[in-house]
Formats: C-alpha cells, structure tokens, sequence
C-alpha cells in the first residue's frame, strides 16, 4: 500500500498549520478524517436529510436504511453473529457507561467485585466508581508488571469468588500493551464471568473477530477509527441486550407507552434512546469501507514498522525514557525526558507542527503507580511516515538544546 | 510565536532550580491548586505575621517549566509584603498575563517588575496561561483561608 497515496484522502495535510507540514502523532486520542467521511456528513445533510426510524416519507425510509446498512457494515467488520448486537452510542464512553450502568442495576450489589486493571482509562474506571458509591460494590485492580503489561496471571490473581465482571483495555493507550483478551475471556467465561472489553484503541488498529474473542461487550470509539466523534458502538452479545434494563428512556426505544406500564422496544432500539448521531452513524459507514479497502492487516503491518523505527529511533535519543516494554505493543510510544516537563515537550514540538500529546492520558491510575506526574506521547495512524518520526526525533533535540541538555 | 518569548533564560532557571520549594514548619495559612487536566499540582504555604505581613512562603508542588518558574518567582516577589500588597500584585500579575500590556501596581520595584514580565510569553500559547496562574490562584485561596482546592478549570 502507499501511504502517501493514503495521506492524500485526508484534507487536514493539505495546508500548512501554523506555518509548518502537519506531523500528526496524536491518532490515539483522535483520527484525522478522510475526505470520504467529511463528505458523507456534507452530502446527507445537503441531500438526504431526514431524521431515522419514525415518519414513512421518503427521505426518512432512506435515511432509515442508511442508518441500518452502517449497523450491517459494523457487525461484518468485527464479525459479530448478529446485526442486533450492534447499539449505536455517542462514543465508547457512552459505551462503557451503558454496561455499568444496567449490569450493575442487574446484577451488582453490595460487596460484589469488579475487576480492571492499572491500565484503564479514566471511561473505564469512573462509571464502576459510580457503582462503588451507589452499591457499595469493590473495584479491584489486575496489576501491571515492570514492562507496563497486564498478563492472564495478573487478572487471575485478582479474581475471586466475588467477582461478577471483567472490563479491561484491549490495548493500552499510554505503554501500548496488547492485553491477552481472548485467554482472559476464556479463563473468566470458566468461572462464570462476563468480559467487556474497551477497545478505543484496539479496534483503529486491530483485526476484530467477535465470535473469535467470545467477549461479553465490546466498545468501540467511532472518532479514533477515521470517523467522526459523536458517534461509538457497544458490541453486546444478543442474550446480554436481551437481558438487561434499558439504559436510557424516550423516543424510539419504546413498544407501547400507557399510562400504567411501558413496554420496551425490540433490539437495538432497545437501547438507542431519542434522535441518535444520524449523520455521524452514515458517515461512520465510510471509515469502515476506509478501513476495509486498506486492509486492518495492512495497517497493522503498517503501524508495527512504523512503532518499530520509532522505538529504534528514540531509544538511541539520550535522556529519551520510553515507558513500557511490552512484548505486544499497539501504535503508541508513551516518553519521558529527563529534566524536561512533558507539557513543556508538548509545546516545544507543536513550534514544529509536531502535534503530540501530554499530559496522564486519562490514565492518572497508571501514572501513580510508574510514579510519573505525566508523560509525553507520540501515536500513530495510518497517514503516518518513518519521516513524522524523523521530525519528531528532531523535535526532542530542539527541546534537549532549549533546556540545555 | 516564539519560543524564546517562553522559554526565557530566567524561566529556565527558576523552573529548573524553583526557589522556596518545600514546606517549613510553623506556616499559618496553605492551599492545594491542581489543574486536572494536566495533573499539575501546587501547594502554597505562607506565615502572616501580626502585622498582615508575609514573613515566610513556600510551595511544593510539580509541573512544568512554566508553572514551577511562576510559583518560585511568585513566592520570591511577595515575601515580605503585607497581605493588601500581596492580593494587588496578584490581580495586577493575572490581569496582565490575561489581557494587559504591563504591571501597573506601584509595589513591585522596577527590576522586580521585569522579572515577572518574564512570564508574559505565555499570552501567545493560551494553553499554557494556567500553568503560569496555578500558584498565583493557590495564593490568594491560602490568605482568604479558602478550604476549596483551586482548580484551574473554570
């Protein structure tokens, strides 16, 4: 594949920003978009506008069925068994929130034990805070080993016979690691225990396969996966959704509404409460043909030469620390320079349209335990070249001669 | 922009050596500020004497070049100062870094003065503005004995 043939479909390289090439390292907290998406959201409110699922005109059939065809794309892209395991939610938070919120209406009372680990992002620790407050439920926390991963040995330590749900990372958006899921699915499945996993940064850059992984919940973040923001989806095993509450009351989730009692809607509406993001939703069709016609295995491919040059090229890069050694490692190279704040790194490198990210990366968990206030962080996407690590290289050693390392 | 304007030799060097860093014993007054995006944290300490008079000031904390200048060019500026003096310099200092071209108070002297312009270059990246105002916020919280945790997200 040529990348730059790749780089040209996205319209954000095509002008300077702030006087300078863009170097876009900041993928894992959001994708730029390519012109395929920007027009989709253009041409159906200009042309096709009509919301979905209500009035019988022509514009809201057809707006129906796009609305539905991205649902279809979604379930073949992960290979989930059913169309109806699909909800549409406005992001892997939303996601996330959703299992919370109805699992531990369901089946969490007090004394019951959640299992994370040190890894998660803030969206996957704070709903399960919110229980812990309401319920009196425990989280507790799969520790991570020397090299910032979270290993089958980690999470079965911590399992108990108190534990009545496993929500872990797919892949760490701060070290990188990619966690086993499919063995920890299996090892907690043989103890009788549901697995969401949030997959915000597994599914922009690896290949997904439901049925394979047998996962109980999967959430995805749309805007990470060259699509826009606004939109996520909660894969849900169809006994699950079945199962469970409603999460959110109002139009188009309902069968019948009397005054005495309310029956619910079929799935998914079950669980797609109001006016959803109905553009975001179509849009989202055409990342994932995007993603389709690159091939995940391709940029897979892609990604690890570019996570391989990188680490290469910064190791060599004195008073360069790279946080995390994981033996699987997804796109993302968390730093540290010694004497050196990584906001001040942030900004150093921006001078050059380098844009990176600083700060936890909603991972203050992980950051208390590697003891580090924050961390500077390069990720990678698709568009990205051994060059935009170049200059990032070249960046840091402006910093390192500013500070006068 | 300019990243001279920030990084100035001055703001380097109180970054890199943050003078009154750490906590001293019989302090009479303190507040915590964090900024939660970041993770930046600040804690103020200070004794006020009978007389309304800052005898002593000291802060802990960890940040960026930014904010650990800030705090220790902040802490030399008002020691010494009375409490009136204190909350002048700190509206005239984020009025300045907010909106105005200099210091207009009449307490600083004019060596004094210029040091603290050093910190201006942060109008041009308005990301950084609340690195450079954490400890200047904490400030004020300590002397009016506020027990809420400044937050630089408003």
């Amino acid at each position: 594949m040529n990348i730059d043939d790749i780089k040209r479909e996205f319209p954000i390289f095509d002008d300077k920003i702030q006087n300078n090439d863009l170097v876009y390292l900041d993928s894992a907290n959001s994708s730029q978009k390519p012109r395929v998406v920007v027009d989709r959201i253009y041409d159906f409110y200009t042309k096709e506008f009509s919301n979905v699922g209500r009035s019988v005109h022509y514009l809201a059939v057809a707006a129906t069925n796009l609305y539905e065809q991205t649902r279809v794309s979604v379930q073949k892209y992960i290979n989930a068994k059913d169309k109806d395991e699909i909800v549409f939610t406005k992001g892997a938070t939303e996601a996330i929130n959703l299992v919370a919120n109805t699992f531990g209406q369901k089946y969490l009372s007090e004394g019951d034990e959640v299992l994370l680990t040190e890894l998660e992002h803030h969206s996957n620790y704070v709903p399960w805070h919110f229980l812990r407050k309401a319920k009196n439920i425990k989280i507790e926390f799969a520790e991570i080993n020397d090299d910032g991963e979270v290993t089958l040995e980690a999470i079965e330590k911590k399992i108990t016979n108190k534990t009545k749900i496993i929500s872990v990372s797919h892949l760490s958006n701060v070290t990188g690691a990619i966690l086993p899921i499919k063995e920890i699915v299996q090892l907690a499945h043989s103890k009788n225990i549901p697995v969401l996993i949030d997959g915000c940064q597994g599914a922009p850059h690896l290949k997904l396969d439901m049925q394979d992984i047998d996962c109980d919940f999967y959430a995805i973040s749309g805007h990470k996966m060259y699509g826009p923001t606004g939109i996520g989806v909660l894969y849900a095993k169809k006994k699950w959704l079945e199962d469970l509450p409603p999460y959110q009351g109002g139009g188009g989730m309902i069968n019948e509404v009397k005054k005495e009692g309310i029956t619910y809607g079929e799935l998914p509406n079950k669980y797609e409460a109001g006016t959803m993001a109905t553009a975001q939703v179509i849009a989202f069709n055409e990342s994932i043909k995007f993603m389709e016609k690159i091939g995940i295995q391709n940029i897979e491919k892609h990604e690890k030469e570019l996570l391989d040059y990188g680490l290469e090229k910064l190791r060599k890069n004195n008073s360069v620390n790279i946080i995390g050694n994981p033996k699987e490692k997804g796109g993302v190279i968390s730093f540290t320079i010694e004497g050196v704040h990584p906001h001040d790194i942030a900004t150093i490198l921006d001078e050059d349209g380098v844009a990176i990210r600083a700060g936890h990366h909603c991972c203050q968990i992980l950051h208390d335990k590697l003891n580090l206030p924050a961390t500077a962080r390069a990720s990678f996407g698709v568009y990205n070249m051994k060059d935009d690590i170049d200059k990032l290289d070249e960046a840091i050693n402006k910093c390192k001669k500013i500070f006068n390392l | 922009m300019d990243l001279k304007d920030l990084y100035q030799e001055i703001i380097l060097d109180h970054g890199k050596n943050p003078r009154n860093l750490g906590k001293f014993d019989n302090y009479n007054k303190d507040a915590k500020g964090n900024n939660p995006l970041c993770g930046d944290n600040v804690h103020v300490y200070l004794r006020l004497n009978e007389n309304k008079k800052v005898e002593d000031i000291a802060f802990e904390g960890h940040g960026c070049a930014i904010s650990m200048a800030s705090a220790s060019i902040m802490t030399d500026m008002v020691r010494g100062k009375e409490e009136k003096e204190v909350k002048e310099i700190v509206n005239d200092f984020l009025g300045m870094i907010k909106e105005k071209d200099s210091l207009e108070n009449n307490i600083l002297k004019d060596d004094e003065k210029t040091k603290l312009m050093s910190l201006s270059g942060v109008k041009q990246y308005p990301m950084r503005v609340k690195c450079a105002t954490l400890s200047w916020h904490t400030l004020t919280s300590a002397l009016d004995n506020s027990d809420q945790i400044v937050k630089t997200e408003e």
